[in-house]
């Protein structure tokens, strides 16, 4: 069994849901059927002591902590309270003589080879065998003798340290490695007192996700490396937020000491996260506190980005806008926005769009989807995704773009019934899993997509008939959703969301799942940072009069994407890349916490682009990401220093924590837009946090009724967007968890509102106040908020515009045909790459690969290239050489490398050319 | 050699020194069980081992009959055959599997046939090195034979035998260690309930695990009838047994013996069987089944070797091994080697187990290297209890598998009947025996 779903959507509202009742220390306790005596009895308010359990992985009973008395035909027996169901009618002591003894006992038998190092160890102070033995554990030791020896600490991998000496062999690292994250590279070797985790010879434990087991081993035995001997645990203030670094957003406690922050935990949210992180999110931490950070706003003075007051680099960037706004507005472009909080977003498309009037705003840089794509088809929730019938990958590898949904998928697929049908042009992590896996080369998305719905259509070249109908046959009936992302960088995205609009328009039942992976794109796109689109996942002609009710003005027509404005900007200079609209030209771009440089697939479009701009703003916190063209730097304020909230892919907004001061003249995102504003002598009417988000849930009709008092009653695991009548947004987490110091240890006094503390758990998981949730879904019918919309309803025109549908058209790009000479490329992402956070993490940088390019056997034999050989790739512009590798998953033709990484020979977004459908190459000898 | 004049029921061939070859097997009898239950049905065949009572010969003495019955509820998917035998001093199962290994197939023949299943795996202790030739051999020759495959003897019936070496650890004796490790698995003992063979064994599936000896009972019991066993011994102690006798006797080694109307002290002193004890010495002290069981004093010879006899005076027949003491033998010592074999073996998985064993080894050494002190008996009491709770017999436990308090049985058999000799160590700084 793999990570526990501990609660289906809907499954604790079912009234019909099957219990039994048995007795708890003398009074009757109700139990769901199928439930552990030890979960059965927490919720009844009967803590019984444990290490080896984990409530979101299988039971193994193996410490013995958790022994109790159980009445059966042979009479009182002791017995493992997280190995055996509750059951009708049976007789459960936890308190009895025997009980206590044997609580005693196991104790007493742990502490006899463990090493009393607790002064020096990192897990003192909260460590489940410290606090379990004060509570349940002999006052003395009887032990005498010689203690087990074994060398320490031992490295597992590079970011975790294994001292054995201190493990009391719970399994829970072995378990999460082999159950939860699928990769058992740990495992225990040797018997009796000499077992021992280990690795396998010379293969280090190198998962994404090894993180967690130092979160979830019940003593000091595994720590991680960079929080090794940094903090007593005590000396540690937290804050609860959200874990911005991909936008799966997982649940995090975040933990500082003097400004510092020292580390991230899990938070155990039921419909996101299960406590798990990624060890990209878990250490990425490292950036924030020792990246080189923006501290001061800066202008280029001949040459040099030169220290100046806020007021002067404010004053220099409302010059530089209004002349390049000489023409129109449309020559001021915004680039960025996933780094920014929902109302820094709402800010900068204020301004962008309501002030400026200009609706060239794009929070994705190429490496997206189409705005209309993503906010107009169906969303599904994480829940759902899990427990559809089929879920439909049509995007990059998950374990490398959003690695705990990753997580999430793979137990409910390894571990339940959820089938898998992959559309990729390369085999991924979840391949292995994978149902069916449909291999496509770059550009056939769309037509695969019509093959699986329509079985008149035509085949697109090499696609397996029988794999084909496995897929028709699995997303033929029941449950499915897509997930949708960029199976490649060197793909048209449109062409990917026309694949997911056939789908759509075929199944519509079907629900997406984008799978975007920037911090908080979605919340940045739900906030109108897309070209076409307002706050709220409207379209800007729906909404534009609703907007100019609140708004100096609202952009008169559709504006550029990233790639047009850069386009744009880069001009006739250019060669070959002109503007499709070159009425206005792009002659201020506004770097929001990005840099096309490194983040734009195609390298020369990003330079030509940035180049070509008069005036480049950029809003940044990491000297990292620095772009040399910025004529004007503001420093802003970075993940964990700033309150506000996200918005994950399943469109679930969460609060984040504040837990630092922004250093030096940092400012909030939201501020910086807000102050710009006046400085161009509007009023951007947004003076405070709240009030912003005030504005949000009143203007953007997605958010309605996401007032800042549900926010709060909704806790960690926030509402999902739009609210709607079932209340599907809100799930409450069923199983114990955050509060629940042996499952995670370390995490304290976990912001839990509205949720009932744990003694009084209720039976079924209670919605959050039905009043303040249920308002009209899509549409929106009565508020049942009691809260009136200002009247403004009542008066007539300007109607709440309608939510986006399912876009009719996404103009994809036809594909040209080609030879037989011609390969196309797959660019893919890897965690660790090249990007900001991960350059300025140490622990992190570590492990950037550096992978050669992959070529389908047979092409590199035709070749005559022995694998590990030099090839030369050549596009219409560039070429690069580089060492080459057999991957027998590509399709023939189909070249893939991965985006972002070092590549001996260049980069492999030198080849990329973001203004085609697919990028062609050829494939060479050097 | 037995003192009664029941027949050899698991030995007749033993005498021959070609016992392993299928022309010594075909010459005496062989096959005939098994062509007999091919033509009666199954259920014929399990109510004749039914009738039989024929208890387990594993360890745990579970009447084989009953076990079958309760997997006659849902179909059985596999049959495990536990040739593990690695508790020292016992190797009764050694001599079947080298000597007559094609009784051991038509047994396990037998079985499937009862339980209807087509798979079995025989898995035989590693280090069997001889037996593991012998028994490949005699399934090769009886897949020739036609004995077992497909279609055996025309009868209808198919089943295949893989045979499966273990890899050296005492606990895949276990029945679910064992089938852990069939299943390419760390030999962790499962968690029962719920994980009992019959309702979740190999791969998931209801399996039945018996014992090599208790497989080569059943040739015979097809032949003659389970009446014709169940006539043999007493009460539900039936047939004969094969006791593997170790220690301080003029002749060890392996008897099939009529259970219960022989005693300990015929077992130990007939000259036909162990013959007395040597050099003139006196017994001190004898393990009647294993070194998972309480030991027994001189005053308790006269016992006879039933099953139920022996539970009701506070020990077990267990593995069929009896290993005897003289009265040189240093009870602490002995006491601490068998706590030294345990805590080697134990699996690690569960905390009393593995950290106990480990535990009352070290004091156990203490003790009998002159560091003892007098509360260390106490303590050790009190740490086998924490094992084995109440410290009762059948045993309580804290652990997951019956190995964990196994160790409790020396411990405190030694400090019961020999706590002076305990305290001569502690006091003298040092073992009295030198
Ligand atoms: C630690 C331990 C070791 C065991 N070793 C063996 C063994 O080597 N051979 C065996 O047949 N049974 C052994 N058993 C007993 C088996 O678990 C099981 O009861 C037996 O194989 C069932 O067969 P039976 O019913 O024919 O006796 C052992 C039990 C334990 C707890
Ligand atoms: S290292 Fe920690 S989590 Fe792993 S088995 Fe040991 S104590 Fe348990
Ligand atoms: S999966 Fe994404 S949100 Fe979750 S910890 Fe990793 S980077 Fe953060
Ligand atoms: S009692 Fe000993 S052998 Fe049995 S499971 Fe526990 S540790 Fe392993
Ligand atoms: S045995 Fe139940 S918590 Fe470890």
């Amino acid at each position: 069994m793999a990570d526990r779903d501990a609660a289906r959507p809907g499954a604790g509202q079912d009234a019909a849901e099957a219990t039994v009742t048995f007795t708890l220390d003398g009074r009757e306790v109700t139990a769901r059927k199928g439930e552990m005596l030890i979960a059965a009895a927490e919720r009844a308010g009967t803590f019984i002591p444990r290490f080896c359990y984990h409530p979101r992985m299988s039971s193994v009973g193996v410490c013995r902590m958790c022994l109790v008395e159980v009445s059966g035909p042979r009479g009182a027996t002791l017995q493992p309270s997280c190995f055996i169901e509750a059951t009708e009618g049976a007789v459960v002591d936890t308190l009895s003589d025997k009980v206590k003894k044997a609580q005693d006992g196991v104790l007493e038998f742990l502490l006899v080879n463990h090493p009393l190092d607790c002064p020096v160890c990192d897990k003192g102070g909260e460590c489940p065998l410290q606090d379990q033995t004060l509570a349940y554990g002999p006052g003395e030791s009887r032990f005498v003798e010689e203690k087990r020896h074994f060398e320490k600490p031992i490295p597992v991998s590079e970011l975790v340290l294994l001292d054995r000496e201190r493990c009391i062999q719970c399994s829970r690292c072995t378990r999460f490695a082999s159950e939860v994250a699928g990769e058992a590279q740990i495992d225990f070797i040797g018997r009796g007192e000499e077992i021992e985790v280990n690795t396998f010879p010379d293969l280090p434990f190198s998962s994404y996700f090894s993180g967690n087991t130092v979160q979830i081993c019940p003593v000091g035995a595994l720590t991680a490396a960079p929080y090794r001997f940094a903090a007593r645990p005590w000396d540690l203030d937290q804050v609860e937020s959200t874990c911005t670094t991909c936008a799966v957003g997982c649940r995090v406690a975040v933990q500082s000491s003097a400004n510092r922050v020292t580390r991230l935990l899990g938070i155990d949210s039921d419909p996101v996260n299960h406590g798990w992180l990624c060890d990209k999110g878990r250490f990425a931490f490292e950036a924030v506190n020792d990246g080189d950070r923006v501290t001061e706003p800066m202008v280029r003075i001949d040459g040099e980005l030169t220290p100046v007051t806020w007021h002067e680099a404010l004053e220099r960037v409302a010059d530089g806008l209004r002349s390049a706004a000489a023409d129109g507005p449309e020559g001021i472009g915004f680039i960025g926005g996933a780094r920014l909080t929902n109302e820094g977003a709402y800010a900068w498309t204020k301004l962008a769009k309501g002030v400026l009037g200009t609706d060239s705003v794009d929070a994705q840089l190429g490496d997206g989807l189409p705005a209309a794509a993503v906010l107009g088809l169906p969303r599904a929730t994480i829940d759902q995704a899990a427990t559809a019938a089929t879920v439909v990958l049509l995007a990059g590898d998950l374990r490398e773009e959003l690695p705990v949904l990753y997580l999430r998928l793979r137990s409910r697929v390894v571990g339940g019934d959820l089938s898998l049908v992959e559309l990729s042009p390369q085999a991924t992590a979840s391949t292995p899993f994978a149902s069916v896996s449909l291999r496509y080369r770059p550009g056939d998305a769309a037509g695969l997509a019509r093959a699986m719905v329509d079985d008149t259509a035509s085949l697109p070249a090499g696609t397996d008939p029988a794999a084909l109908a496995e897929a028709r046959r699995l997303t033929g009936s029941g449950p499915v959703v897509v997930v949708i992302g960029r199976p490649s960088l060197a793909e048209d995205g449109r062409l990917v969301a026309e694949a997911a609009r056939i789908l759509a328009e075929a199944r519509p039942d079907c629900r997406f799942l984008p799978a975007l992976r920037r911090g908080n794109v979605l919340g940045a796109l739900d906030m109108g940072m897309a070209p076409g689109v307002l706050p709220g996942r409207v379209d800007l002609d729906d909404a534009r009069a609703w907007f100019a009710r609140e708004w100096d003005t609202v952009p008169e027509r559709a504006g550029r994407d990233t790639v047009g404005m850069l386009r744009s900007a880069a001009g006739p200079a250019a060669g070959g890349s002109g503007d499709p609209d070159p009425t206005v030209r792009v002659r201020a771009l506004v770097l929001l916490g990005a840099d096309p440089t490194g983040d734009l697939p195609d390298a020369r479009l990003a330079g030509e682009g940035l180049d070509g701009a008069e005036f480049v703003v950029q809003v940044a916190s990491s000297t990292a990401a620095l772009s040399t063209r910025a004529d004007v730097v503001l420093p802003a304020a970075e993940a964990h220093e700033r309150p506000g909230t996200t918005t994950n892919i399943e469109g679930r907004v969460t609060r984040l924590g504040q837990k630092l001061v922004p250093p030096g003249q940092a400012w909030p995102d939201w501020m910086i837009a807000a102050e710009l504003a006046s400085h161009l002598d509007a009023d951007l009417g947004l003076d405070s946090l709240h009030g912003v988000w005030d504005e949000v849930e009143r203007l953007a009709p997605a958010y309605r009724g996401i007032t800042r008092s549900v926010l709060e009653a909704a806790g960690g695991d926030g509402v999902v967007a739009p609210l709607a009548t079932s209340g599907v947004g809100i799930s409450r987490r069923s199983v114990p968890g955050p509060l629940d110091p042996i499952a995670f240890p370390g995490v304290e006094s976990v912001e839990r509102q509205g949720a009932p503390p744990r003694a009084g758990f209720a039976e079924s998981p209670t919605a959050v106040t039905t009043a303040a949730v249920a308002t009209g879904g899509e549409g929106g019918a009565a508020d049942a908020s009691g809260r009136e919309d200002g009247g403004t309803e009542g008066d007539g025109p300007p109607a709440r515009p309608p939510l986006l549908g399912v876009p009719a058209d996404l103009g994809a790009p036809r594909v040209p045909p080609t030879d037989s000479y011609t390969s196309r490329l797959v660019a893919s992402r890897r965690l660790y790459d090249r990007g900001a956070a991960v350059a300025a993490s140490p622990a992190l940088a570590a492990l950037v690969p550096e992978p050669p390019v992959r070529v389908n056997p047979h092409d590199l034999d035709d070749l005559g290239v022995a694998p590990g050989g030099d090839v030369l790739v050549r596009t219409a512009t560039a070429s690069l050489v580089a060492p080459a590798v057999a991957d027998p998953s590509l399709p023939r033709k189909v070249v893939a490398a991965d985006f972002n990484l070092p590549l001996a020979g260049g980069s492999i977004a030198d080849l990329i050319d973001a203004t085609a459908p697919v990028t062609e190459l050829r494939l060479e000898t050097p | 050699m037995a003192v009664t004049d029941a027949p050899r029921i698991v030995t007749s061939r033993i005498g021959f020194d070609d016992s392993h070859t299928l022309e010594r097997f075909l010459a005496t009898g062989g096959y005939e069980g098994l062509r007999k239950a091919l033509t009666m049905t199954p259920e014929a065949v399990a109510h004749e081992v039914d009738a039989a009572s024929l208890l387990g010969r594993g360890g745990a003495g579970f009447p084989a009959g009953r076990k079958w019955s309760m997997l006659r509820k849902n179909p059985v998917s596999y049959l495990v055959v536990n040739g593990d035998e690695s508790e020292p001093a016992t190797f009764k199962d050694h001599l079947l599997v080298e000597r007559d290994p094609h009784q051991l197939v038509e047994g396990v023949l037998i079985a499937a046939y009862a339980l209807q299943v087509s798979q079995v795996f025989v898995f035989l202790r590693g280090e069997f090195a001889l037996g593991l030739e012998r028994v490949q051999a005699a399934l090769n020759d009886a897949y020739a034979h036609g004995a077992v495959g497909e279609d055996i003897f025309g009868s209808g019936f198919s089943v295949d035998v893989v045979l499966h070496p273990g890899a050296g650890a005492y606990i895949c004796g276990e029945e679910t260690a064992l089938l852990e490790s069939l299943e390419g698995k760390r030999g962790f003992p499962r968690i029962k309930p719920p994980f009992f063979p019959a309702a979740i064994g190999l791969y998931g599936e209801p399996t039945v695990v018996n014992n090599v000896e208790t497989m080569s009972n059943l040739p015979w019991i097809i032949r003659h009838g389970g009446a014709a066993f169940a006539a043999l011994g007493e009460g539900r102690s039936t047939g004969t047994r094969l006791f593997a006798l170790a220690g301080h006797v003029r002749n060890p080694g392996v008897f099939e013996i009529e259970m219960v109307k022989t005693t300990f002290a015929d077992l130990i002193h007939a000259p036909v069987l162990g013959g007395g004890i040597p050099h003139g010495r006196e017994l001190k002290a004898f393990i009647p089944g294993g070194v998972s069981a309480p030991w027994f004093g001189p005053d308790q010879i006269d016992l006879p070797l039933g099953q139920d006899e022996v539970a009701a005076a506070g020990s077990m027949l267990g593995s069929g091994s009896v290993v005897v003491m003289d009265d040189h033998t240093c009870a602490v010592r002995a006491a601490w080697r068998i706590t030294k074999f345990f805590s080697r073996e134990s699996c690690g998985q569960c905390t009393p187990c593995r950290e106990g064993s480990g535990w009352l080894e070290r004091i156990m050494e203490r003790i009998e290297t002159g560091s003892g002190r007098e509360e260390d008996l106490d303590l050790l009491l009190d740490v086998c209890d924490n094992i084995a709770p109440g410290l009762t017999w059948p045993p309580q436990q804290t652990t997951i598998c019956v190995l964990g308090p196994s160790i409790p049985s020396s411990i405190g058999s030694a400090i019961q009947m020999f706590r002076d000799e305990f305290l001569v160590h502690i006091k003298e700084g040092g073992c009295p025996y030198g």
